[in-house]
């Protein structure tokens, strides 16, 4: 019955539709922006190379290259600011979690394409 | 005015503020309280209501709990705390308090019983550094080191001072974390969502105050 009460607080907490998308694809992650009283979407593009936790806690890790640099950002999956994610490529992938990603530069990060009914 | 309640921990868990920002809260279950009596500067030399809180099971029940309970027409309660107060009480006795009392209040200060740990060394229990872990320390890796000497040289004297830290019991003590933000209340289930951690177990008791230093 307890857990029930948390379990119920953290339902009105939970997106309602969820965007679909996998390990190895590069996204689009919208993120809402707070500036003062303005508000603005701010896009960040990567290859998500993690998802992990369960529920109100799950989170998503996206890596892209800047300049040469590695980077990576970490967002709660059902956090308000992530307005959306836009899949723009799904890369073929055998792991759940693409770190060796981190120790490959230039070409060799790519991944391998894979064609879905998901992708038009 | 003191507002004060009664209460459980639920647990953890982290709810979104209008900002997208997480807030890690704590989910107690606050009340209803019954009044079990009224105490006032007459009868008692000093004026607080004094709370009650979830329902004893009835072949549980001592005589003199029963006793008390009828006085005031509510059932025997297993967590029972007293509120002071600064001016004679409206309420009457069997009257229940709930969440509803926060209205307004943005801060509170949360009363516990931390989690006991046993007995623990004073690494543990104090934070000490503890010794060396090479440089010929031998069997005295966790030790705490000199605790005074029969000189007198520090102000000790003879044997060791009162209080001085030492290894012994840990935790299931009360303690009292303040200035809990009130993030959320939820009225229907009795339900306040503090920001930060309690002490405690699961299930543990707590008095939520209003906050001492922050309204």
């Amino acid at each position: 019955m307890v857990s029930n009460l948390i379990d119920k607080i953290e339902e009105t907490q939970l997106k309602k539709n969820i965007p679909e998308f996998r390990i190895g694809d590069t996204v689009d992650v919208h993120v809402k922006i707070v500036e003062g009283d303005k508000q603005r979407v701010q896009i960040f593009n990567g290859t998500v190379i993690a998802r992990k936790g369960k529920g109100i806690n799950e989170s998503f890790t996206v890596r892209r290259i800047v300049n040469n640099e590695g980077v990576e950002r970490i967002f709660p999956l059902h956090s308000p600011s992530v307005a959306n994610v836009d899949v723009k490529r799904s890369g073929f992938t055998r792991r759940s979690k693409l770190y060796f990603l981190r120790k490959r530069a230039g070409k060799a990060v790519r991944l391998r394409e894979v064609w879905t009914d998901r992708k038009k | 005015m003191t507002a004060m309640i009664l209460g459980k921990k639920l647990g953890m868990t982290r709810l979104y503020n209008e900002q997208g920002k997480i807030e890690p809260v704590t989910v107690v279950l606050a009340g209803p309280c019954t009044i079990m009596q009224i105490k006032t500067m007459d009868t008692d030399g000093y004026m607080a209501l004094q709370l009650g809180y979830e329902d004893l099971k009835k072949s549980r029940c001592k005589k003199p709990q029963t006793g008390h309970a009828e006085k005031s027409g509510a059932s025997v309660k297993r967590f029972v705390r007293e509120v002071r107060l600064d001016e004679e009480s409206q309420q009457q006795p069997g009257e229940e308090v709930t969440v509803e009392i926060f209205e307004g209040i943005n801060y509170v200060d949360v009363t516990g019983t931390t989690k006991g740990k046993g007995y623990a060394g004073v690494m543990k229990r104090f934070g000490f550094k503890g010794m060396s872990a090479s440089h010929g320390t031998e069997r005295k890796h966790r030790h705490p080191g000199g605790i005074g000497s029969n000189s007198g040289s520090a102000g000790t004297g003879r044997g060791i001072r009162k209080g001085k830290k030492m290894a012994g019991h840990m935790g299931h003590a009360n303690h009292t974390t303040r200035n809990h933000k009130i993030v959320a209340v939820d009225k229907e289930n009795n339900l306040l969502m503090l920001r930060g951690a309690v002490a405690g177990p699961r299930n543990g008791y707590l008095v939520i105050r209003n906050s001492k230093t922050k309204v």
